[in-house]
């Protein structure tokens, strides 16, 4: 039982930062019908981007290690997001009205582009984020020894991932972007900047990613310049089985992608974690291709 | 005049589908454009609302050019569309609906004073106000694609083919409402199928041919023409 709660725990904050980069691609799918190949690689950047600051900017020792890992994140998030606003900008927009092939080569073309851009920056080894940043101590739930930075990671995830879901279900921008996603032109005619809510989407998604590339250097200590690629699969994954193009779809796949894979890697073998995941995959393109919560009103014509 | 378009040309790619059309709406005025499928009725609302760009010509309001105001500003200038097949937003509910009509306004007080006279006009929307969009009926997803349209206090209210698929009782009742839209002082500009019903309810009508507009007339008076009354009113006169 002791086992069980430790991987169900484990799975919750793995599936946290899978849900996170899981909702910029299907912001991005909701608004353009694009698959962003090159979100996994902005996770990465953010994962890079937070050491380097870590370590340059000392904040953890000036400020203290929970302010100063906070306006860490609040940092990366936002130089993040202007990569992502950047990358519509040069790699998507020009090809808006070209035919759909065309942005997925530019994302594909991106994707590499930014992985090599951070081998060349930060080199080609892994690097280690500092060690005792947080305590390293353990909390007793239920009589299970859990470590805090698991559960921060989660409550982390959450607490984000309940911003984005008030932003855009509770907000007058919000409902913009949900309303761009189902129809651009009705949205135009609603007097919706569709191109100022299409630079919005590919600010959040991105941040929200680098985010999760943060907390993942924080959790398993080490990052490397190709971490993205798996990182963004799963998500991407995680995307597919909540249903792409739909906010929460996309939380709950994540969440629930981790835990299968965490409870996978403990029953069955840690070696077939990763095929766990992708048997996932299959299987919901198989048994229900539009994602769990995929699809709940048909259009009537 | 309120509106002028003057020898308005719109292509999709290399096909041009106006050939260069004039038409004018006046304040207060209800104008309708009858025409077949094709004809580029549509294609003039849209030119209208900046959703396609005139390659050549003018769209004026009040006098002053519009034609190369990008389409989210237009709303603002007092134009708004109820588009042809309605294109309410489906997975949301029909109070976002129409507080995305609104998207553009600031004075909260006049939005809830436009919502209540919306609600006034159809009641149906008031019932189903929590129900997700792509569950009304037809003729509910028209009275929303209306309603959210007036939403944004327009001057200049475009509605496309607002009777298409609807029961003929709820014809009768969407024509008497764009009657009292009118009333209360918007100027609407109504293409339509259904052209007795439109010409009925219009003051002047301009009927379109393959991007051309072939004939401008009082409503009256297209009406009893005998052109019109073959090729659009089934044949028979009145």
């Amino acid at each position: 039982m002791e086992e069980f709660f430790q991987q169900l725990t484990n799975g919750l904050a793995v599936g946290g930062i899978y849900a996170l980069i899981a909702l910029g691609y299907t912001m991005v799918y909701g608004v353009l019908k694009l698959i962003n190949f090159a979100h996994g690689d902005l996770f990465t950047i953010g994962a890079f981007l937070g050491l380097t600051l870590l370590t340059s900017l000392g904040l953890t020792d000036s400020v203290g290690p929970v302010a100063g890992l906070l306006v860490l994140a609040v940092m990366v998030v936002v130089l993040v997001g202007v990569v992502g606003y950047l990358l519509e900008r040069i790699a998507y927009r020009p090809l808006r009205t070209s035919p759909r092939l065309s942005a997925v080569v530019s994302a594909l073309g991106a994707s590499i582009f930014f992985q090599n851009a951070i081998m060349l920056i930060w080199g080609a080894r892994p690097l280690v984020y500092p060690h005792g940043l947080l305590p390293n101590i353990t909390v007793d739930i239920f009589g299970v020894e859990l470590p805090l930075i698991r559960i921060i990671m989660f409550a982390i995830s959450v607490l984000l991932m309940c911003g984005l879901y008030y932003l855009t279900h509770k907000t007058r921008i919000g409902t913009a972007i949900r309303a761009a996603a189902i129809d651009q032109g009705a949205a135009k005619l609603m007097g919706i900047d569709v191109n100022r809510v299409i630079s919005l989407v590919f600010m959040i998604g991105p941040a929200l990613g680098g985010a999760a590339g943060v907390m993942v250097g924080l959790y398993y200590g080490q990052i490397n310049f190709t971490m993205g690629w798996l990182y963004g699969l799963k998500a991407f994954t995680a995307a597919i089985l909540g249903g792409i193009g739909n906010i929460p779809g996309a939380m709950l796949g994540g969440l629930l992608l981790g835990v299968v894979e965490s409870l996978g890697a403990a029953y069955i073998s840690i070696a077939w974690k990763d095929a766990i995941s992708f048997l996932v995959l299959i299987l919901i393109l198989i048994v229900r291709p539009t994602g769990l919560l995929g699809e709940r009103v048909a259009d009537k014509v | 005049m309120l509106l002028e378009l003057r020898d308005l040309h719109v292509n999709y790619g290399n096909v041009e589908a106006l050939h260069g059309i004039n038409l004018s709406v006046n304040e207060g005025e209800i104008v309708t454009i009858l025409g077949a499928n094709g004809a580029g009725k549509s294609t003039t609302l849209n030119s209208i609302c900046g959703l396609v760009k005139a390659t050549k010509g003018e769209i004026l309001l009040d006098g002053e050019p519009i034609h190369s105001v990008p389409a989210h500003n237009i709303v603002k200038m007092g134009i708004s569309q109820s588009p042809e097949g309605r294109r309410v937003f489906s997975t949301l509910t029909v109070e976002e609906n129409m507080d995305l009509g609104a998207f553009t306004m600031k004075d909260s007080a006049k939005i809830e004073r436009n919502r209540e006279w919306i609600y006034d006009l159809f009641p149906r929307l008031l019932e189903r106000r929590t129900q997700l969009a792509g569950t009304l009926s037809g003729g509910e997803q028209q009275m929303l694609a209306i309603g959210r349209a007036l939403m944004s206090s327009p001057r200049l209210l475009l509605l496309d083919e607002p009777s298409l698929g609807l029961a003929p009782i709820l014809v009768k009742s969407i024509f008497e409402t764009i009657r009292k839209i009118n009333k209360h002082g918007l100027t609407v500009i109504l293409v339509e199928q259904n052209a007795r019903a439109a010409l009925k309810l219009a003051d002047r009508g301009y009927v379109m041919e393959v991007g051309n507009i072939v004939l401008a007339d009082d409503a009256k008076s297209l009406l009893s023409n005998p052109e019109i009354q073959s090729a659009y009113l089934g044949g028979k006169g009145l």
